[in-house]
């Protein structure tokens, strides 16, 4: 079998296998924590009985590990449970949000991207003069501020010193692609520039680590302009690290959007979690939780597959 | 030696924010939670950064807040060093087994953010301020761990750590006397990272509702409570959002200085 794709499997395998660990410690991991869950349901005012009544019919006097394989068999089958609180089955509930999310995360990824990829640009092609001073400033900023706090001086610019935009985000299902996209507007701009600082620093620094290669100096002394060696020899190699600082950036935004989703009250899968927390809703926080967690790792491990395979020394075996 | 601008200036912040957080009893002007004026009022020389949503004093509330943030992010990174760089030593001392066993448990906590972790934990765990603490710090010791596990294997290698071995030293002297005193610099530059992790990750609990409950307060529950007035151009909530901001970037620009100064030592002991 050809090297890199023994390469690629094996990293893909490695993910599975993190994402089983994962279940794992969200399940067994939260149970080991103190707290009844039949408690949970019925409150301190809860008689032994109808405790009693309930860990039966929840099935929680079976060991953990038994309950944790019924789980991970239901997950496997799409079969996630009902919710503690309304009863309401977990898998509908989030089929009806993850579209809200996955626009949200999608618009501010076709955004955020390109920008970053040229503003990393720009700082790498005027690195330590004023364009690059000016935007790598702005970043560090940026990247010091929680999310929901660059979010209020966002949407507080944009709503009330330059009243553009309405400070809500309602979206709901019969809703024309356009207006959809109106009213995602404001949320997208906060991910996009929770997201652009981390991106574009990364950009910036694989661009500039390739840049000290000796075939740049050669282009160079060819007497070619600055834009052309970037562009013609700098940014083919530097591919690999962009599209891998990318896609751990589209990490990065699975927990953005958690935050950005509360603080427009948007109803999407990060809103579903944060209120079902509060709830104690453990059935529903353990199946979103994990939904999360496995884009998490998907996103890196892609990053690591498109690094593999966009690394020209791997494709020629000795 | 000269101390940059950026430093002194981060310095300067970082101490009063310290001392106001250390003396909050005697500078807040008004109490805590006792409605004072009308609700949302603008600054005036009565309430110097106005009223929030309940008439409360926004200047008092966040001197009181501020003693709340720090005092978390402070404790729950001294808990994630302790840990982080107990456990990274220990790793790197002793290799083998502990070591792989140790390095895949951080390796699988970091797997998933840090944010999720946490809330996943926080539905079953009572919110209170020790569990808050014990779960920040237990999730930050990770990096920790990482960092002092790497500048530790460098270290135990090292002809004067081989000495105290065949001196017949046991693991704790090796650890405490001769590992953690030749590896302090780096990590106390990556304490001052580690604090502003954890002010932004108590900030962010709080903003969710999942983090400091009434009748205590911290910024971030701070800009929760307040957010509804920005729709009427009251600019509340952006108080508490702009005191984290001026803390983590203080204290950002003071471990930069930190960073800086520490790799120049590198080298040696002039600089």
């Amino acid at each position: 079998m050809h090297p890199v794709l023994v390469l690629v499997v094996q990293r893909i395998a490695l993910g599975l296998l993190l994402l089983l660990a994962v279940s794992a410690v969200i399940f067994l991991g939260v149970e080991a924590l103190p707290g009844d869950t039949a408690q949970a349901i019925l409150g301190q005012q809860a008689t032994p009985e109808a405790l009693a009544n309930l860990r039966e019919k929840l099935g929680l006097n079976d060991p953990a590990i038994t309950r944790y394989f019924r789980w991970l068999g239901g997950v496997l089958t799409g079969d996630l449970g009902t919710a503690l609180t309304n009863g309401a089955d977990i898998a509908t509930s989030i089929g009806q949000r993850l579209g809200n999310t996955l626009f949200l995360a999608g618009c501010a990824a076709a955004i955020s991207v390109p920008l970053a990829i040229i503003l990393g640009l720009i700082a790498a092609r005027y690195a330590g003069r004023w364009p690059d001073k000016l935007i790598s400033g702005v970043t560090l900023t940026t990247i010091s501020l929680p999310e929901f706090v660059a979010a209020y001086f966002v949407i507080y610019l944009l709503t009330q010193v330059f009243p553009v935009f309405q400070p809500v985000a309602m979206v709901f299902p019969g809703m024309s692609f356009w207006a959809k996209l109106q009213a995602v507007a404001l949320p997208v701009i906060v991910l996009v520039v929770v997201v652009l600082a981390h991106m574009m620093r990364m950009t910036r620094a694989a661009i500039l680590n390739v840049m000290q290669s000796a075939y740049i100096e050669t282009a160079e002394l060819k007497g070619l302009s600055p834009m052309t060696v970037i562009w013609r020899h700098a940014f083919p190699n530097a591919i690999a690290p962009v599209v891998a600082v990318v896609m751990l950036n589209m990490a990065y935004l699975v927990v953005g959007v958690v935050v950005v989703e509360v603080v427009f009250s948007y109803n999407a899968l990060g809103q579903y979690l944060v209120d079902h927390v509060s709830k104690r809703d453990l059935p529903v926080v353990q199946a979103v939780g994990l939904i999360f967690a496995a884009v998490y790792i998907t996103l890196n491990m892609l990053a690591d597959v498109i690094g593999i395979i966009s690394n020209p020394r791997l494709r020629h075996p000795k | 030696m000269r101390l940059p601008f950026s430093a002194l200036l981060g310095l300067s912040l970082t101490g009063l924010f310290l001392f106001i957080a250390i003396f909050a009893r005697w500078i807040a002007p008004y109490p805590i939670d006792l409605a004072v004026g009308g609700v949302w009022e603008g600054p005036s020389a009565k309430y110097w950064l106005g009223t929030d949503t309940i008439g409360r004093d926004i200047l008092s509330r966040l001197i009181y807040g501020g003693q709340v943030t720090i005092f978390v992010a402070l404790a729950s990174s001294i808990l994630a060093f302790s840990l982080g760089s107990f456990l990274g030593f220990l790793a790197a001392v002793k290799g083998g087994l502990v070591d792989q066993l140790l390095s895949r448990m951080v390796d699988l906590v970091m797997a998933i953010p840090s944010l999720i972790v946490a809330l996943v934990m926080l539905s079953v765990l009572p919110l209170n301020l020790t569990v808050l603490i014990l779960v920040i710090g237990v999730l930050d010791s990770t990096r920790v761990f990482r960092l002092s596990r790497a500048v530790a294997v460098d270290i135990a290698v090292m002809d004067y750590v081989e000495a105290a071995k065949l001196r017949g030293e046991g693991q704790s002297w090796v650890i405490f006397r001769e590992i953690l005193p030749n590896a302090l610099s780096p990590l106390v530059a990556e304490f001052g990272l580690r604090f502003i992790f954890a002010v932004l990750f108590i900030s962010t609990l709080s903003f969710l509702g999942l983090g400091i409950q009434p009748p205590l307060t911290d910024w971030g529950g701070m800009v929760k409570e307040n957010k509804d007035g920005l729709i009427y151009g009251k600019a509340a909530a952006l108080m508490p959002a702009a005191a984290i901001a001026a803390l983590a970037i203080s204290v950002n620009l003071v471990a930069d200085w930190v960073l800086t100064r520490t790799s120049s030592l590198k080298g040696g002991r002039g600089g």
